[in-house]
């Protein structure tokens, strides 16, 4: 009965605590804009309200209990009070000998105990039945994307990448992200994705990868369709350097060994070089004995940016993939980068989402997306005659005269 | 991982965790000292929680004694009865006794020790008053111990949420000092987890400890009153408890330690391992990291067991122990009640009272190690608490309304840490409405002049005015509504998009807010996704791209509309399409409002009315673009690396 009582009231309680976490972690971390804004007294509400809940909940939960000691004991007691009664007509009557009452009477100082074990238990179970819960849910969770039955084998990939007509919608969604896509990207050649924010640049690589499937169309690489193969052979021909680069606790040499294992010093000084990355390294006091703490909050932006693209040149795959990852490099180290990476990437398919128009000039295949669709496929050359939306993303980075 | 009621929360009674390593406290008197000054405003109900504790005890304390005495009735009665069938009627129980004794029989003695009349039995009477005024006695008890518990929730509960509602008034007046150098999630354990601590065990403890105490001294009065022999054999079994638990204490805190440690350990793994998991699958080590995993996994299972197993003994070793304890008494308490020393009830009540004592004093040994714990955190409470807070808004502060925007920096000097330069003799005049463009290398000091002008961190020396007014003059408030800021580190909130906008005014209309998203941009990803403004936004906002996010937040500030604008960085995850277009909308927005603008992208700062060069905290160089590149100076140079061919071309 208890029990009953007990687990929807540990459950909310958890929610409750849950929430005065998270609303101190906004805060926290959101300190600046909190006092930006000037709405230091509204979090001081939300908290309060959080708090007042919370507090609430608990009174709840220890009223509840406070009466079970107590009652525990005193059913105990009672009770003895009544055996000795009857236990004493028993004995008078010659039915039962005295032994017997101060056996019975031990008897059940120990099932007072054994009741008080047992009362633990039983409260610890509603917060187990809670957490269970909640450890079922993500068990039960299947993934999305499945293995087929029948791989299609990847021996001796040349890396061509293609886009068939690929529509792309988050279940739910209002709109598609993305429809109508159809691209090539060959090895050795460079392909550069631009487009405004929210038009779906990094969706299109993520489709590459398999992060998603996609909603109609197919992406093959040298003709097969990605979702023919085993996720993990896939994986092991792409190489990504994503937005928001992580690394993992460790030292230097372990981030870039992620790419592969069996990469000597020798080649991880050399995908450090091309990376623009030697000179930092080199500063620190271990070299590729570095250490990297967790998310690689220990380095800067940039050197972070320049290590993750260590890791998958490394790596050695059949196609690279650059979301934005050359933003948080100034400009002089950008380009020797771009220059080191064309000698690197000499066989291999390029794709860049990029914002930089120095980037996107170079490139040998440029593809505009806007809003979804793409609105313009070519070199630079043709895109500046043919295209107005090309034209309207270089001319926000060159002023007239300056563009030939 | 804690969680309220992380322990048993009736009694600390046995359980494997109660000998868990405890954290000590640094200054434990101090802490409990604070812990006391905290706990005044309850001052009342935690006497009556005491009185109640303390005479609910009495249950305890005397009910066995009482029983003892019931029991003794029936023994009279018995042995009435028996000694009634070769004894006459109606003789009195001393001529009883005397006749057996004439007669030699061996149990005349046990009947002396008894009240025994001849042919008498049972007195109902007596026994029926008896039982009622023990039931009486254990009804009080229980109503006084519930209540007891019941106020102590109560009071607890009460200073727990003070404390927190003291820290979150806290958090809003320490200066942002404070938290650029502390990790917040540190922070953060404070609030929570150090204060749900304190809460556990005050609630439990105190309750506990004071009848604990009264139970122990009560009953081992109680003890020495009905024989002092028996009490000694009774403690004699003390020691070799206190050496069982003490042992076993020891060894199972070193595992406990490793415990936690290797805990942490897995923690971290599984955290990295989720935060970084695209990665992981994209260079295809699941398979690896679920190896490690494991290897951390077993560790845990390894000392958690061993801890668990060595803490696990005490409970059976001490009931083993209780146990010999008992069988000494009842033959010692046996042969005594033979030998009339004692009755029978007696010995009843003796061996109720030694089963009774063992519990209080392990409880007290488990909550001695709460109460350190509990004290520890209560420390680092107390800690943040004392932490030094901004420095006050004046007493009577001017008032900056509608205000032209005409910011003046004279001679401003800042440094971070004392030993490294950083911002040194500043001085610049930005006329109303004009757009300010601050460009230089990373550490130049542009985020800095940002963190002053909004009094974020206070400067040396120097003054910066708001239309001649020095901005110390002013409530922070009053100057940080004159500014709006979109800054480089977007924050958005667990909350819905739509929450998140209307951020920038509290009183925005459905209708404000769209425009505002329209404006910057934001309303059609927004409608692209699963449920459009009202999605929520979770916790590390990875449900948007930074550039969404960036969005947002100038959405945000489109909605505040204030005077001056502070734009850090603000474009640079935008591309440089949507640049222009919300470029253009800011141009309306900047029209006859000052604006400060800090980029690397040189084509956002074009078009600026004046540019500063910043470089190592100073200004190296200030005009505009035109003027700039003609001077052929460290603008120049960065302007030119971006546009090397360009500029080429161009000649």
């Amino acid at each position: 009965m208890l029990a009953g009582r007990a687990l929807p009231l540990f459950r909310s309680m958890q929610k409750r605590t849950d929430r005065i976490n998270q609303i101190m972690r906004e805060t926290l971390s959101g300190m600046r804009v909190i006092r930006a804004f000037v709405w230091t007294g509204y979090e001081e509400k939300r908290f309060d309200v959080a708090n007042v809940e919370l507090t609430d909940d608990s009174l709840r939960v220890s009223h509840l209990f406070s009466v079970v000691m107590p009652l525990l004991l005193a059913s105990a007691n009672l009770s003895t009070v009544v055996v000795v009664w009857f236990g004493g007509l028993r004995i008078d009557g010659g039915q039962m000998p005295i032994g017997n009452l101060t056996a019975f009477l031990l008897y059940m100082t120990q099932i007072l105990y054994a009741l008080l074990m047992g009362v633990f238990a039983s409260v610890m179970v509603p917060r187990a039945a809670a957490a269970a819960e909640r450890i079922q849910a993500v068990l039960e969770t299947e993934p999305d994307l499945c293995d087929p039955e029948t791989p299609a084998s990847v021996a001796d990939a040349k890396g061509l990448v293609e886009f068939l007509d690929v529509e792309f919608r988050y279940p739910g969604a209002e709109d598609s992200v993305l429809r109508g896509i159809s691209f090539v990207a060959e090895p050795g050649k460079t392909t550069a994705i631009v487009g405004g924010t929210g038009s779906g640049k990094t969706t299109l690589v993520n489709l590459v990868s398999r992060f998603y499937d996609v909603t109609s169309g197919c992406v093959t690489i040298d003709g097969i369709d990605v979702r023919s193969m085993r996720q993990e052979d896939l994986w092991h021909l792409i190489g990504v350097v994503p937005q928001k680069a992580y690394l993992f606790s460790g030292s230097v040499a372990s981030n870039l060994r992620y790419g592969d294992e069996t990469a000597s010093d020798h080649d991880l000084w050399r995908a450090l070089d091309t990376a623009q990355a030697r000179d930092f390294v080199t500063d620190m006091e271990a070299g590729l004995g570095g250490e990297i703490d967790q998310g690689g909050t220990n380095v800067s932006g940039g050197q972070l940016q320049r290590l993750a693209i260590a890791r998958a040149i490394v790596k050695r795959p059949r196609v690279y993939i650059f979301d934005d990852s050359f933003s948080a490099l100034d400009f002089k180290t950008d380009q020797k980068l771009r220059a080191a990476l064309r000698a690197e990437t000499r066989d291999a398919a390029v794709i860049i989402v990029a914002q930089r128009v120095g980037t996107i000039m170079r490139a040998d295949q440029v593809v505009v997306l806007e809003s979804g669709s793409i609105v313009g496929k070519g070199t630079h050359d043709e895109l500046m005659k043919a295209c107005e939306t090309y034209r309207e993303i270089v001319s926000g980075q060159l002023s007239r005269e300056e563009v030939a | 991982m804690s969680g309220p009621l992380a322990r048993s929360p009736i009694g600390g009674g046995p359980g494997p965790g109660m000998f868990a390593a405890a954290e000590r406290p640094h200054h434990a008197r101090r802490a409990i000292v604070r812990l006391v000054r905290e706990l005044a405003p309850e001052r009342p109900m935690l006497l009556v929680t005491v009185v109640c504790a303390f005479i609910s005890s009495a249950g305890t304390v005397f009910g066995p004694r009482i029983l003892g005495s019931a029991i003794n009735r029936l023994m009279d009665g018995l042995v009435g009865k028996m000694i009634g069938q070769y004894l006459p009627v109606g003789i009195s129980h001393d001529q009883a006794v005397s006749a057996l004794r004439a007669a030699g029989n061996p149990m005349a003695n046990m009947v002396a020790g008894t009240r025994a009349v001849p042919g008498v039995g049972v007195d109902f009477e007596a026994l029926g008053r008896i039982l009622l005024g023990l039931g009486a006695l254990y009804l009080a008890a229980f109503v006084l111990s519930w209540a007891s518990w019941y106020i102590m929730a109560d009071v607890s509960q009460r200073v727990v949420y003070r404390l927190r509602r003291d820290v979150d008034h806290k958090l809003a007046r320490l200066p942002l000092r404070y938290f650029d150098t502390h990790q917040y999630g540190e922070t953060l354990s404070r609030v929570t987890n150090d204060i749900d601590n304190i809460s556990n065990t005050l609630m439990m403890g105190l309750a506990q400890v004071i009848s604990s105490v009264a139970i122990i001294v009560g009953v081992a009065a109680m003890m020495l009153w009905i024989s002092p022999m028996l009490a000694l054999v009774s403690l004699l079994v003390l020691p070799a408890v206190a050496a069982v638990t003490l042992v076993a204490a020891r060894i199972s805190q070193r595992e406990f330690a490793a415990q936690w440690e290797r805990t942490g350990a897995l923690n971290g793994h599984v955290e990295e391992s989720h935060a970084g998991h695209l990665i992981v699958k994209s260079f295809g080590h699941q398979e690896e990291t679920i190896r490690r995993f494991d290897a951390l996994n077993r560790e845990v299972y390894e000392a958690s067991f061993r801890a668990q197993f060595i803490s696990g003994i005490i409970m059976p070793a001490v009931f083993f122990l209780a146990n010999v304890q008992y069988v000494a008494i009842a033959v010692l308490g046996g042969i005594q009640a033979a030998t009339g020393t004692l009755s029978l009830g007696d010995v009843q009540a003796f061996i109720q009272y030694s089963r009774s004592f063992s519990m209080p004093i392990t409880q007290t040994a488990a909550i001695a190690n709460l109460l350190q714990s509990a004290l520890a955190s209560a420390e680092r409470v107390f800690e943040l608490l004392d932490e030094a807070e901004e420095i006050p808004d004046p007493v009577a502060p001017e008032v900056l309304e509608n205000a032209a925007g005409h910011v003046a920096l004279a001679d401003v000097a800042f440094r971070y840490v004392p030993e490294t330069p950083l911002i040194d003799d500043l001085s610049a005049n930005v006329r109303s409405g004009e757009v300010l463009a601050i460009v230089g290398p990373t550490g130049a000091g542009k985020t800095t002049l940002v963190n002053l002008l909004m009094r974020f961190y206070e400067i040396d020396s120097g003054a910066i005015s708001i239309d001649g007014i020095d901005t110390r003059r002013l409530t922070r408030d009053n100057l940080r509504r004159t500014f709006g800021m979109v800054l480089q580190d977007t924050w958005l909130f667990g909350g819905t998009i739509r929450e998140n906008i209307a951020y920038g005014r509290e009183d925005a209309t459905e209708q404000e807010i769209r425009e505002a998203a329209k404006a910057a941009h934001a309303d059609h990803f927004v409608r692209t996704m699963p449920q459009g403004y009202d999605t929520v936004i979770d916790d590390d906002a990875s449900n948007l791209s930074s550039g969404e996010k960036q969005l947002l937040t100038i959405a945000r500030a489109f909605l505040a509309d204030p005077e001056i604008l502070i734009l850090d960085e603000a474009t640079s995850s935008v591309d440089t399409r949507t640049e222009i277009l919300v470029q253009g909308a800011m141009a309306r927005l900047m029209k006859g409002r000052t604006a400060f603008v800090i980029a690397h992208r040189l084509s956002t700062i074009r078009n600026a009315d004046k540019i500063l060069v910043m470089d190592h905290g100073n200004i190296v160089e200030r005009g505009s673009h035109h003027e700039l590149i003609a001077r052929r100076g460290l603008y120049y140079d960065l302007y030119k690396s971006q546009f090397e061919e360009a500029l080429a071309e161009a000649g």
